[in-house]
């Protein structure tokens, strides 16, 4: 190897360092405090371990409020938003990639300009139609949409993977008598499963890092999701920080768990499509 | 005698004369796309339409809605409604520094995680994490980091000779502190460009060796060139969701201090849901809507003179 390459090799790494310790460090930092006692946040210098290692803190911070409930709540949202989403949005994808019908692209090119809608737009009048229907105040309005298409991108995703399954095995399932539910259920989505895992991973992160829906539509406490009860938190605990990142951490335990078991789909997934903000 | 040729076969089968028209099937068609066709009209269509004649009206949820024409907007215009430059100029300062900076950074990172060394899957894996955690929750633990009496970032500042600074506390750092952190979670972006890295063809890079160029004539005549349609990509899909930036302000300054971090959208919701003016802020919701209406448009037209596309297939 020649000097310029060991040069280059040394720059390429100090930097990919310096990037990664700005990504990691906050992390770090949540979890170092969230395990100190309350004299050690405002100790100089700051040490970077904890002197005991305060387990307790995430007791007294989950005490303080209903964060079992919460979390339950978050649970029940997301989970229902994400098998409305592989249904619904699987459904539609198979119709604007398998059903040959007179319109489809058309309406398909239709629903993709959605993709740039923001939900700020449509926020209002969705929050008066479900105020209209009893129906402001529970999981409703935040899961209902998962079930009628499940988002723009989701479909457009699993239409672009769709289209690239050989139209033989329909057409050879057809001959073997099989209907648009047998071909959808027995053949397309089988093949489909790498996709459908994304399409679950992104629903997921979607759901529980959801900040704004719940904030819209759910007002009394006993509905929050995790993230309304961490700015409940927030209100009354904010010297606090080692219950504070406590408390956040835990919220963000269950993202890191499903991001280090699946990396390699997230990354893929988000390769594989290039959209998504 | 006639045999039934099994499934592999049939799949490899050549097919006998031209290929048969595939049936229309509207009803299945209608039936399986009805989820997004319902869903689509109900949460999408109907609203817009709602939310843009809310915006001429003065309503408020449980009364009903009075016509009022254009005053919700002259209003806006004219300076009436206190809030609207304020979060106009707030809105536009983020996200013009934080859209370009945004993208050279995460173009470098993209190009510096291409490279051919070890560890670079963990690299990745380590430059995406940020993009998982709650919005919510990386604010909260910013608002620490950052913390201007005991925040470890003030500290390591001071400790190293540096002048320490309010932060979010101030009305003139609170802005390029909320940039700081959207440098932070740019993993998306920088996972958009690695595939398009990946799908240069290395020969090009060759040629440039052979001409006797160095890293810089690679980087200027193949990576970027090649990389333009990404960028420009990148570039619209940032600056849509810059416009839309919400939890960072609303979690960690609310929109102070001096309204000096109050983000457009932010201001909407205020409207909407504090204040319970939903005329009004529908009306703020229609410019959002026009703004990243044109935005896009106009992107995309004046792409069409600088952005390479492969094949040529944009003219």
């Amino acid at each position: 190897m020649n000097m310029q390459s060991v040069m280059k090799k040394t720059v390429v790494y100090a930097l990919l360092i310096a990037g990664s310790v700005f990504c990691l460090f906050p992390i770090y930092w949540m979890l170092r405090t969230s395990l100190i006692t309350m004299g050690d946040l405002y100790q100089m210098p700051p040490k970077l371990l904890p002197n005991t290692f305060m387990w307790e803190n995430f007791t007294t911070a989950l005490e303080a409020y209903p964060f079992g409930r919460f979390f339950w709540n978050s649970t029940v949202i997301t989970g229902s938003a994400i098998v409305g989403v592989l249904f619904s949005s699987s459904v539609c994808a198979y119709s604007f990639s398998r059903i040959e019908w007179p319109g489809r692209d058309k309406i398909f090119g239709f629903i993709l300009t959605g993709l740039m809608i923001p939900f700020f737009v449509v926020m209002i009048p969705q929050f008066v139609f479900w105020k209209t229907l009893h129906l402001t105040d529970t999981f409703v309005p935040l899961i209902a949409p998962a079930w009628f298409g499940g988002g723009v991108f989701n479909i457009f995703l699993l239409r672009q993977f769709f289209l690239g399954i050989p139209r033989d095995l329909d057409e050879a399932a057809k001959v073997d008598g099989a209907g648009h539910f047998r071909i959808y259920w027995q053949i397309i989505i089988p093949i489909a499963k790498q996709a459908m895992i994304v399409v679950g991973l992104l629903t997921f992160l979607a759901n529980w890092n959801d900040y704004l829906g719940p904030l819209a539509f759910i007002t009394s406490e006993e509905n929050y999701t995790l993230m309304q009860g961490l700015t409940l938190f927030q209100g009354s605990y904010s010297a606090q920080w080692h219950l504070m990142m406590a408390a956040t951490a835990v919220i963000v335990i269950p993202s890191l768990v499903i991001f280090l078991i699946a990396q390699r789909h997230f990354i893929e997934g988000i390769a594989m499509t290039g959209v998504k903000g | 005698m006639k045999t039934v040729a099994s499934y592999e076969q049939r799949l490899t089968m050549p097919q006998a004369g031209k290929r048969r028209r595939p049936p229309k099937d509207l009803g299945w068609g209608l039936l399986f796309a009805s989820p997004v066709l319902l869903g689509y009209t109900l949460f999408v269509v109907i609203p817009i339409l709602a939310t843009l004649y809310l915006s001429f009206t003065s309503y408020n949820v449980g009364s009903s809605a009075q016509w009022i024409g254009f005053d919700n907007y002259t209003r806006l215009f004219n300076g009436d409604d206190p809030f609207f430059y304020p979060a106009v100029k707030a809105t536009v300062y983020y996200v013009g520094v934080s859209v370009p900076l945004g993208i050279i950074l995460s173009f470098f990172a993209a190009i510096l995680l291409n490279q051919k060394i070890a560890g670079r899957a963990i690299f990745r894996g380590i430059f995406y994490l940020p993009v998982i955690i709650p919005i919510a929750a990386s604010s909260m633990v910013w608002l620490w980091l950052l913390q201007p009496d005991f925040g470890i970032v003030n500290y390591a500042l001071d400790s190293i000779g540096l002048p320490e600074s309010r932060w979010l506390g101030d009305t003139t750092s609170v802005i390029p502190t909320l940039i700081l952190f959207s440098c932070w979670t740019l993993g998306n972006t920088i996972v958009i460009f690695l595939a398009g890295l990946q799908g240069i063809p290395g020969h090009l890079y060759e040629a440039i060796e052979i001409d006797g160029g160095n890293a810089l004539h690679k980087l200027l005549y193949v990576t970027i060139p090649m990389s333009s349609p990404i960028i420009f990509f990148n570039t619209v899909i940032a600056f849509i969701n810059g416009f839309q930036t919400f939890v960072q302000p609303a979690v960690m300054t609310q929109g102070g201090p001096n309204n000096a971090s109050l983000m457009y959208v932010l201001f909407l919701f205020n409207e909407g849901f504090k204040f319970s003016r939903m005329g009004s802020a529908s009306a703020i919701s229609i410019l959002l809507f026009a703004v990243i209406a044109l935005f896009t448009a106009v992107i995309f037209i004046f792409s069409r003179s600088f952005v390479y596309y492969e094949g040529g297939n944009a003219k």
